[in-house]
């Protein structure tokens, strides 16, 4: 008689398929969060300390991401790009796409932390002569730096579920490859189940790496 | 670059548009309101004396806020009816994002109930109230108007989420943006116009928030 195969089979089957989803899932939000984070930290110095000339079109554009859904965002690259004479890949459309969303809030993030900086600091900075880069690199960066981490970790999480998104334009990251694998075998629940699993632990362990890391920085 | 705009295809479907972001605010308002009083109950419950209470508490929101949240629409959506619980889209949206919005709000909740000063507890049990009628008339209000910004934040961001709605064709407005994209090939106008949509909406519901966090600010 006929007996379906097991889902331990039907995984190692599927091996090549899940370490292969999980790696582009990896690259990508590793990329979207390394750039974003770039990104992300120039416009919040500027939003703080810029003339009025540069604030506005850095305070436009977090307001217009922030106000958009991601996925929005995502599918507005893919099929923009393209359109506007830019031929990218699926993958560089959706990195760019996760790019733009994660500096938005990255930039918000930044602004404030320096903004909860006591205005006098940068002032004590000038009184004992230090340049405006010397206090920034040495006065109110590193405080802002302890009150970033915590939600910049966040953010981080939410980057690696949003790169979920990309499974919508084509990108073969771990939701899709998990989508054709259930395609093949129909296991819909134990492979749902899995996946989610995966991103859980994925999301866990950076959770608790900057938790971690936040009670290093921590002052005493 | 010779990309001529024309919006008149967008135009022509402008109704279908604003009917799905019609549909957006509706889910956005029904799971809202029922993750609220989930968020609630488990902030409670994570506050709880019994042991079990938090672990079950924390559990729930530990899990929901690591897991991707298309990973769960898509999960409950295609993978519970072989656990026999069979759920038609718009149902199965609202359940998902319902624990979704509970697992985020429960923290704001949570974090909130921890800021109330001991001291109006004991007024209450003081002039003899039940422990359910200090809850109901004393925490709850209190509470509420402390954790109204970050509720807000937290409104926009599961309006937002609506759009994932559309990975299982609920005709909302990323739904009819995608299809009006693909049938007239006018690429930027249908996402430019979608964004404005979006961002216009979410501004909206900032606006309507402040103004309820004005009204009920306790003038000092």
């Amino acid at each position: 008689m006929y007996q379906p195969p097991s889902w331990f089979h039907e995984l190692w089957a599927a091996r090549s398929a899940f370490s292969a989803g999980l790696l582009t899932t990896v690259q990508c939000s590793a990329l979207a969060i390394l750039c974003g984070t770039v990104l992300g930290v120039c416009a919040g110095l500027v939003l703080t300390y810029g003339r009025w000339w540069g604030r506005w079109p850095f305070r436009i554009y977090v307001d217009l991401v922030r106000g958009t859904p991601v996925f929005v965002l995502v599918l507005a690259c893919f099929y923009m790009a393209p359109a506007l004479g830019w031929p990218i890949t699926a993958f560089a459309a959706g990195s760019l796409g996760l790019s733009l969303f994660c500096a938005s809030h990255v930039a918000e993030i930044v602004r404030g932390a320096l903004q909860a900086i006591p205005r006098g600091q940068l002032e004590a900075g000038k009184a004992i002569g230090l340049t405006f880069r010397q206090s920034l690199a040495y006065v109110l960066l590193p405080q802002a730096l302890r009150q970033v981490l915590p939600t910049w970790v966040n953010a981080a999480t939410e980057i690696v579920k949003a790169s979920t998104l990309l499974s919508v334009i084509g990108v073969a990251e771990l939701l899709l490859s998990t989508q054709q694998v259930i395609a093949r075998n129909f296991m819909t629940l134990q492979f749902y189940l899995f996946a989610g699993v995966l991103f859980f632990l994925i999301n866990y362990a950076i959770a608790l790496l900057g938790r971690a890391i936040e009670k290093r920085v921590a002052l005493l | 670059m010779n990309y001529q705009l024309n919006f008149s295809a967008v135009w022509r479907d402008f109704p279908s548009l604003l009917a799905g972001l019609g549909l957006g605010l509706e889910l956005a308002l029904v799971s809202i309101a029922i993750g609220c009083v989930i968020g609630l109950a488990t902030a409670f419950a994570l506050l709880s004396r019994r042991r079990a209470l938090r672990g079950l508490a924390s559990l729930y929101v530990t899990v929901i806020r690591n897991t991707p949240i298309l990973v769960l629409i898509l999960g409950i959506y295609f993978a519970l009816p072989s656990a026999g619980i069979r759920l038609d889209k718009l149902s199965s949206f609202v359940v998902t994002l319902s624990l979704y919005a509970g697992a985020y709000l429960s923290e704001v909740f949570r974090s909130g109930l921890v800021g109330i000063p001991k001291g109006l507890r004991e007024a209450g049990l003081a002039i003899g109230l039940t422990e359910g009628q200090i809850r109901t008339s004393i925490l709850v209000p209190v509470m509420l108007r402390n954790v109204l910004p970050a509720l807000s934040n937290n409104f926009i961001s599961l309006f937002k989420d609506t759009s994932l709605a559309a990975a299982i064709a609920v005709p909302e407005l990323t739904y009819y943006a995608r299809k009006i994209n693909v049938e007239s090939y006018r690429v930027i106008e249908t996402w430019l116009v979608t964004t404005g949509l979006y961002v216009a909406a979410c501004y909206l519901i900032a606006l309507l928030l402040r103004m309820v966090e004005q009204r009920l600010a306790i003038r000092r």
